[in-house]
């Protein structure tokens, strides 16, 4: 059992560890890395069918006592997104055995992606403050050498890159021990059980600046409203397996703590906290998709869109902590749940099918490529199920999403904020019609210079597998639903 | 104690706030450097501070009472080491930019940022055009 628990985040660690010897031998480090990959898939659907027969799965380590000993502690939520780490870590290593870049990738680049899976899965196993920042650490340390190595564009577009993402992620970090401290300070404890219990007993204004301070921290790191422009700003320096790894797991880490912190540590929370992040969720919606409309660079209109989801994903948390009954505050965590699935695979599958759009029409910038529609249909058609998904077109998985949190937002009177999801949700339409007018339907500018690249195939067995999960979600999303909202049950408080 | 810990708290926080958001990398850095050890400072004063005994407990007692608490030292312990390979790496960062690009200007690097070619002016200064602020 306890080996189990601690299996997520060991696997990562020993592949980076067989990476790192390898790392002359390309062929041979590209397998242990996918064989590593496909071992942390095994390993947490394992776990995920323990939790969901036999209740959430703990393990203290070093065998200490219980308010004292660092928690690993694996519920469904946990479990939930240990899934989709492991989901997105397979499906990014088979789209990097292709050749969609134009150079092979540095060779440090697979043992830092294990090391950034292994912070990741740690971050999502962890029942404890401190640790969780730890695992922030890790995350960003592994993410920071991942930008400085990159492969595109030149030695000052990384260090540029490098920097303008440090610089606000380490101030979110020292906030983030600022909390931590603080709570530490005041409860005596850092486990979130034991935090659980002690919260109720201080007085509300000190409770509220303790919150307050850990979830501006935690928001520095989701990219919202208004310490989000490093994210767009640093991802196009990525090469695009890497990139579409980052946009689809590191913000959802930052969303996971806010949603463990609201919703089950320090829940109740304070009800002015609650309405402050849903302000803050619905400015972030607006200024993402208004980001997005501007650029020509399809990275950076993806990465707008990163920030415009991260939105959602924090209007229903929001929600959550303003409903006045049980029940509605598990409709609205679990359309959160529901949201952040639905987005990690969405957003993930648009970048690597931006690749692929570099890699058939030969650039990023929408101005500069055309016609695909006529020379890669199939491409064409595997663009529209994420794009109208990101939308929220039925029947695929973004209506059912977006259309929970509309419920919940209606649910509770909050008209502005309803009218917003749909508004930015026609923003978000605009902006993918953009894209798919000058990638897609208009034809090639210039010179018809496609750039053919042999082995394209994993890139195209990840995008359709991908494409094929959002469609299947869209279709029958009641199981999904049914998971997030058993999963949102035991938060604060329940069993 | 605690009122000196605050103080010396609350001017290094903002000092270092204040370098934070300075146009020069170096001193950006720097600022971030110094809002390490002032928060590593803060986590020290969770602890009990006005104790000067060992850590120890006394025989025949079973909890510690007179004596600061060690936990958060070791808090601070694993922050400062992280702390520290943070500052190094991006030391490395700022000194490899100004070296390449021979600019310390955050204003001037736009390298991550599009060619601007819309009609609205570049937020960033031509060096021949334009004059740089006067403070």
């Amino acid at each position: 059992m306890a080996t189990l628990i601690l299996l997520p985040v060991l696997t990562p660690l020993a592949t980076m560890l067989c990476t790192i010897f390898t790392v002359r031998h390309q062929r041979w480090q590209q397998w242990i890395s996918l064989v590593g990959s496909g071992m942390l898939a095994c390993v947490v659907l394992i776990l995920l069918q323990q939790v969901l027969a036999k209740g959430p799965v703990l393990t203290a380590l070093g065998g200490w006592p219980a308010p004292y000993a660092i928690l690993f502690r694996v519920d469904v939520l946990s479990a939930v997104m240990l899934v989709l780490t492991a989901l997105m870590a397979c499906a990014a290593l088979v789209y990097m055995a292709s050749e969609v870049d134009p150079c092979p990738p540095h060779p440090l680049t697979h043992p830092l992606l294990h090391g950034a899976l292994a912070g990741i899965c740690g971050a999502f196993c962890t029942a404890d403050l401190f640790n969780l920042y730890v695992w922030f650490e890790v995350i960003l340390v592994c993410a920071l050498g991942l930008l400085a190595l990159g492969n595109l564009g030149g030695r000052m577009l990384q260090l540029d890159a490098v920097y303008k993402y440090f610089a606000p992620n380490l101030l979110g970090t020292l906030l983030l021990l600022i909390a931590v401290g603080l709570i530490y300070a005041a409860t005596g404890y850092l486990q979130f059980d034991a935090l659980h219990q002690a919260a109720p007993a201080l007085p509300e204004a000190l409770v509220t600046v303790l919150v307050a301070t850990l979830l501006l921290a935690l928001l520095i790191k989701s990219a919202a409203f208004p310490l989000y422009a490093w994210l767009p700003a640093s991802y196009p320096a990525l090469p695009v397996a890497v990139m579409a790894l980052f946009a689809g797991l590191l913000t959802k880490v930052g969303t996971y703590a806010i949603l463990r912190m609201a919703g089950d540590v320090f829940s109740p929370t304070p009800g002015i906290l609650m309405e402050g992040l849903g302000w803050i969720a619905v400015i972030t919606m607006v200024a993402g998709v208004l980001g997005a409309a501007y650029h020509w660079d399809v990275r950076r209109i993806l990465s707008f869109h990163i920030i415009s989801q991260i939105g959602y994903i924090l209007l229903a948390i929001a929600l959550g902590g303003l409903a006045p009954d049980s029940a509605s505050a598990h409709n609205a965590y679990g359309a959160a749940l529901f949201y952040t699935v639905h987005h990690i695979i969405v957003k993930a599958n648009l970048f690597l099918l931006a690749g692929l759009v570099f890699a058939c029409a030969g650039s990023f910038d929408l101005r500069r490529v055309g016609g695909l529609v006529a020379t890669h249909p199939l491409l064409a058609l595997l663009f529209a199920v994420p794009a109208l998904s990101l939308v929220g077109v039925p029947p695929l998985s973004g209506f059912w999403a977006k259309l929970l949190v509309l419920q919940e937002a209606l649910a509770q009177g909050r008209m502005l904020w309803a009218a917003t999801v749909l508004s930015v949700s026609f923003l978000t339409l605009y902006s993918m019609l953009k894209i798919w007018q000058e990638a897609f339907w208009k034809a090639h500018p210039g010179a018809k210079s496609q750039k053919i690249s042999c082995s394209l195939a994993p890139a195209w067995l990840t995008i359709t597998v991908l494409s094929g999960i959002t469609l299947l979600l869209g279709i029958s999303p009641q199981q999904l639903l049914e998971v997030s909202v058993l999963a949102v049950r035991s938060l604060g408080g329940g069993p | 104690m605690m009122p000196a810990l605050v103080c010396a708290l609350w001017i290094s926080l903002a000092a270092s706030l204040y370098l934070v958001l300075s146009r020069d990398t170096l001193r950006c850095v720097i600022g971030l450097g110094l809002m390490g050890n002032a928060v590593n400072l803060l986590l020290l004063a969770s602890g009990r501070l006005q104790y000067t005994q060992p850590a120890i407990v006394p025989p025949g007692e079973s909890a510690l009472t007179l004596a600061a608490n060690p936990l958060p030292q070791a808090l601070v312990l694993t922050a400062i080491v992280i702390g520290f390979a943070l500052l190094c790496f991006s030391l490395v960062v700022v000194m490899a930019i100004a070296e390449r690009s021979g600019k310390d200007d955050l204003l001037l690097l736009r390298y991550t940022e599009p060619k601007d070619t819309a009609s609205v002016a570049p937020p960033f200064l031509e060096e021949e055009k334009e004059t740089p602020w006067q403070p």
